[in-house]
């Protein structure tokens, strides 16, 4: 019998293939049906297996070795709990854009810069969450870095994208010489590369050390934690929508998954101190996160710039879970960590369908910038409808599925006062402020989101012409707005499905979920703390109902529409509503002046002359400032002095040569 | 005949709220008119006001979405099922472990969220505002709360209302420097999640400062009732919350005869009204601050909270 993994291993050949038969395709007007068609096919039978290989026993797969890669190594792929997990997540990503695809993509002006490269996409998120030795791993993790390279570079022309696409290599390349130093400390001298080898061995306290900072640098570039971010807000806005999707909703989950990988399950028992730095980089990122995304006014970048705080979010609980690891506190790690994994699913939910509503706003109105939008919930009813049901759970609010995820985490937080170590017992409650914070910030942020694109007064023409967008785009973000629900009011079949993680990493797991009463979900004891999504999602729906059922029966149902009111003085034109710009303007002032040094400028003419009176607000990226600015202005400096070798007479190269190899020499000989 | 006995109670507790929420507001209004040295309305005045707008037709914005017209009960809907998950004369309560503390937190949250989504659909520069600084003010008031949950869950061990409630009412909670802090910081929150003085004014309009009325300025008739409603529902919310946490006694606690349940109620009318006559010498007493200083305010609430909970992380090990 052939074991699932050479199943799953086809199923990445055939993304390949596909990738290679869209190359051949990709002018032709069927492709764009053609391509989509297989990815969608090739990614709903992956996510239907590795279903089933989650809640089914993935420890007895097999592995499988193929003889590719270096010849004296050869490619391990293995089948586990966790690699399940994410090959759950990634397939039901690459199955929902596939579908969005499928009408999406007509509209794309060069299909053949993006058809060939999302299967190839596809194919090495799937490969780097079965890779099981180091070298598979950087491999397929390069493959999947540069095939989302090319699908950002798809619109090339546009202006800023070639910038994106550059600092997006550069970060990139940076991410996987931190992994690959990462995988050289993990092998030892002996060069074992194997992640079983790596199990079995025991590094020492300063290479273990090493290699988490090595995977926070490595797999955290790649996630997006702050200050490794810059990269993502530009480059993830700049490929195609659904490919957006994937990189914001998949590809920062797969480097998750890379850092689940290394921390959890090779570096053995982890050090307390790894929890505290965790918990702040989480911390810090999810709140800088939102407050960068209050700040945008292009969609997109919004989104962009929110996935970056929830992957913070998701770094907060596994902070904790490293934490409760260290102190041997097995079930409250479990609930840690599954809170971590029930975000990854969530966040992959509501942010692929944001960022499927956004290419739909985008297809409709030719536009990305906010301050341009307004009222399409008139002419955009489902597309809105459905944008709003992800703006709801992202959010965290009740009864959708952000909260749930959220709540774990509250609730992991409330586990930690019996952590002995000082640090955490420090770390923890200031974290839990600022989850709470991004929170409530992350709900500012998608009322404006949702507020100035789709309500109001259009403030362009191109959005009163607008048109809602074709039936596959709206399946593919109805399917995952009824799964942000269904995980919210049934979070107990999620978290009992996410327990041969918790169990193969931590080795506890979150009591049994679905086998309470009512489907509450109960993660120590009813008389501490439960939740029942259903039950409230029942209870709003019928009060909300019998009260409008009352008041239409008895009181009076009688409706007409006037001019607005507006106390009185009606805003004449759309462009006096409030835009993104001012809905932030009171955030701005408040935490703005901090973390980005805002400032309002105000030029008033003198009193008599008609120069209109202008407001400028000045908004710095700090952490591009204060990071990146003094190592680009370092290396302009440098290859300014060094360009001078470029032009250098042949005798001097020698000199230079003959230099150099004395020195080498010394050096050689003085070695002890 | 148990189980139907537990539901009436349940059933009892979501009408005893809905009926006193406008009481409360009336007796507020009045209580602060006399002090005023003024006759003020009646107490059965808010009863009034929110029939009157119910028969009323509504006068709809022409741009106004449909989303408009379900915001009201959607809201109403919200604040109510929090509301009824508060003990108010009894704890237990049937469907008490629907949600915990946070998840009436997060409910209220949703509402604000509707409400604030409300305000910017007709696309006035006024709901704009009144929107912008909602979500200014909830940013702020929203962790400060949670921070105020986990010092009352440390303390109790449980998030969930009911337990936190029998372990206040016990004697082995003692007095606690984190549970004064937590008090002080959740009456600030209340006053700034209900629009009271100082951080808003409930009973004026047109004001440049104003934030609730300004994103509910469009609404008329059944819709402005059903947000009126929620707002008598919030007030009531808060002083049951923190009359359950802070003034426990008098909770019924186990299945009881309807004497005991009586009582309870009288008992929790009581606290209302203890509530309610502090809240109108507050703001009777204060004067109302710029919109701008409100930060400052929340901002104090959120350091009082977590330097209660960083207490009891601390003290954990001492």
């Amino acid at each position: 019998m052939t074991s699932i993994v050479a199943l799953l291993l086809w199923g990445a050949a055939a993304f390949l293939g596909t990738a290679m038969l869209a190359v051949a395709v990709s002018r032709r007007g069927s492709a764009t049906h053609l391509v989509y068609g297989a990815t969608l096919g090739i990614s709903a039978v992956m996510f239907a297996i590795a279903t089933a290989a989650l809640t089914g026993d993935p420890a007895g797969v097999s592995p499988v070795t193929l003889p590719l890669g270096l010849p004296w190594i050869g490619a391990h792929f293995r089948l586990d709990a966790l690699s399940a997990f994410f090959l759950v997540v990634v397939n039901l990503g690459g199955t929902v854009a596939s579908l969005y695809g499928l009408g999406y993509g007509h509209h794309e002006p060069a299909p053949h810069r993006v058809l060939p490269f999302f299967p190839a996409f596809l194919a090495g998120m799937n490969m780097v969450v079965l890779a099981d030795d180091a070298f598979t791993f950087l491999l397929s993790w390069e493959f999947m870095s540069l095939a989302s390279w090319a699908l950002v570079m798809a619109h090339h022309r546009e202006q800023d994208n070639t910038r994106a696409g550059y600092i997006y290599l550069v970060m990139a390349s940076f991410g996987t010489l931190a992994l690959l130093l990462a995988f050289g400390l993990l092998a030892g001298p002996d060069g074992t590369y194997t992640f079983d080898a790596m199990r079995a061995a025991e590094p020492s306290r300063f290479a273990a050390a090493a290699a988490l900072v090595l995977m926070l640098l490595g797999a955290g570039s790649k996630a997006g934690l702050v200050p490794l971010h810059v990269w993502l807000p530009l480059a993830h806005p700049a490929a195609p929508s659904h490919v957006s999707a994937l990189m914001s909703g998949v590809m920062t989950k797969v480097a998750v998954y890379g850092f689940l990988r290394v921390v959890f399950d090779l570096l053995g028992e982890p050090a307390w101190w790894s929890g505290v730095v965790v918990l702040f980089l989480g911390g810090l990122t999810a709140v800088l996160g939102i407050l960068y995304a209050l700040m945008e006014k292009d969609l997109k970048r919004l989104l962009a710039y929110s996935t970056i705080e929830n992957i913070g979010v998701i770094f907060v609980s596994l902070g904790l879970a490293l934490a409760f690891k260290a102190n041997a506190m097995p079930s409250a790690a479990a609930l840690a960590l599954t809170a971590a994994l029930f975000h990854v699913l969530n966040h992959s939910f509501f942010k692929s369908l944001l960022f499927f509503g956004a290419g739909a706003v985008l297809t409709a109105t030719g536009e990305r910038n906010m301050e341009k939008l307004g009222g399409l919930i008139h002419r955009m009813p489902l597309t809105s409808f459905v944008f709003l049901v992800g703006c709801v759970s992202i959010s965290a609010l009740p009864p959708f599925n952000g909260f749930v995820s959220e709540w774990l985490a509250f609730q992991a937080i409330l586990q930690s006062p019996d952590l002995p170590q000082w640090g955490l017992k420090v770390m923890v409650p200031a974290v839990g402020g600022l989850l709470a914070l991004s929170a409530a910030l992350a709900a500012a942020c998608f009322v404006k989101a949702f507020g100035i694109t789709f309500l109001g007064r259009p403030r362009s023409a191109a959005v009163e012409q607008a048109q809602e967008v074709d039936r596959y785009a709206l399946a593919a973000m109805f399917t995952l707005a009824a799964l942000c629900l269904l995980a919210g009011i049934l979070p107990g079949l999620v978290i009992d499905g996410l327990s041969p993680v918790t169990l193969s990493l931590i080795g506890s797991r979150m009591p049994v979920q679905m086998a309470q009463p009512w489907l509450s979900i109960v993660p120590i004891a009813e008389s501490r703390s439960s939740y029942n999504g259903l039950l409230v999602f029942v209870f709003i729906a019928i009060s909300a109902s019998l009260a409008a059922f009352v008041i239409h029966r008895f009181a009076s149902h009688a409706l007409r529409r006037g001019p607005a009111w507006g106390c009185g003085f009606p805003d004449v034109t759309p462009a006096a509503q409030y835009t993104a710009v001012s809905f932030a303007q009171p955030i701005r002032r408040v935490f703005g002046t901090f973390a980005f040094r805002a400032r309002e400028k105000v030029e008033m003419p003198p009193p008599g002359a008609t120069a209109p009176a202008r407001l400028t607000v000045e908004i710095h990226d700090v952490v591009w400032e204060t990071f990146y600015q003094p190592i680009t202005g370092a290396v302009g400096y440098a290859t300014e002095k060094l360009n001078r070798l470029q032009f250098l007479t042949i005798r001097r190269y020698l000199t230079l040569v003959f230099l150099y190899l004395v020195t080498l020499l010394l050096v050689l000989a003085l070695w002890p | 005949m148990a189980l139907i006995a537990e539901l009436a109670v349940q059933g009892a507790q979501m009408m005893l709220v809905l009926l006193l929420a406008p009481l409360l507001t009336g007796f507020v209004r009045k209580v602060k008119a006399r002090l005023l040295r003024r006759q003020g309305p009646s107490l059965i005045q808010p009863y009034r006001d929110l029939l009157r707008l119910m028969r009323k037709e509504v006068v709809l914005a022409g741009n106004a979405s449909w989303l408009f017209r379900v915001i009201p009960y959607l809201i109403f809907a919200a604040t109510w099922v929090a509301a009824a998950l508060i003990p108010t004369f009894a704890t237990g309560l049937t469907f008490s472990w629907t949600a915990d503390l946070i998840a009436i937190v997060a409910l209220l949250g949703s509402a604000r969220f509707f409400l604030a989504l409300a305000g910017m659909d007709v696309g006035t520069s006024f709901g704009g505002i009144g929107a912008s600084r909602e979500v200014m003010i909830a940013s702020l008031a929203e962790p400060a709360m949670l921070l105020i949950v986990f010092s009352l869950a440390l303390v109790a061990g449980a998030t969930q209302l009911s337990t936190v409630a029998a372990f206040m009412g016990s004697p082995e909670v003692g007095l606690r420097v984190s549970l004064g802090m937590s008090l002080i910081a959740l009456v600030m929150v209340a006053l700034a999640e209900n629009a009271r003085i100082p951080v808003d004014n409930p009973s004026t309009h047109l004001e440049l400062t104003m934030v609730h009325e300004a994103m509910v300025l469009e609404y008329s008739g059944r819709h402005l009732a059903m947000i009126e409603f929620a707002a008598f529902l919030k007030l009531l919310l808060y002083v049951s919350l923190i009359s359950c946490v802070f003034i426990p006694w008098g909770l019924v606690t186990a299945r009881s005869g309807p004497g005991a349940y009586a009582l309870g109620v009288a008992v929790y009318i009581g606290k209302l009204a203890l509530s309610g006559i502090l809240l109108a010498v507050f703001e009777t007493a204060i004067a109302k601050m710029r919109v701008f200083r409100v930060p400052d305010f929340l901002g104090a609430a959120l350091m009082l909270a977590l330097l209660g909970t960083l207490l009891l992380f601390v003290s954990r090990s001492l």
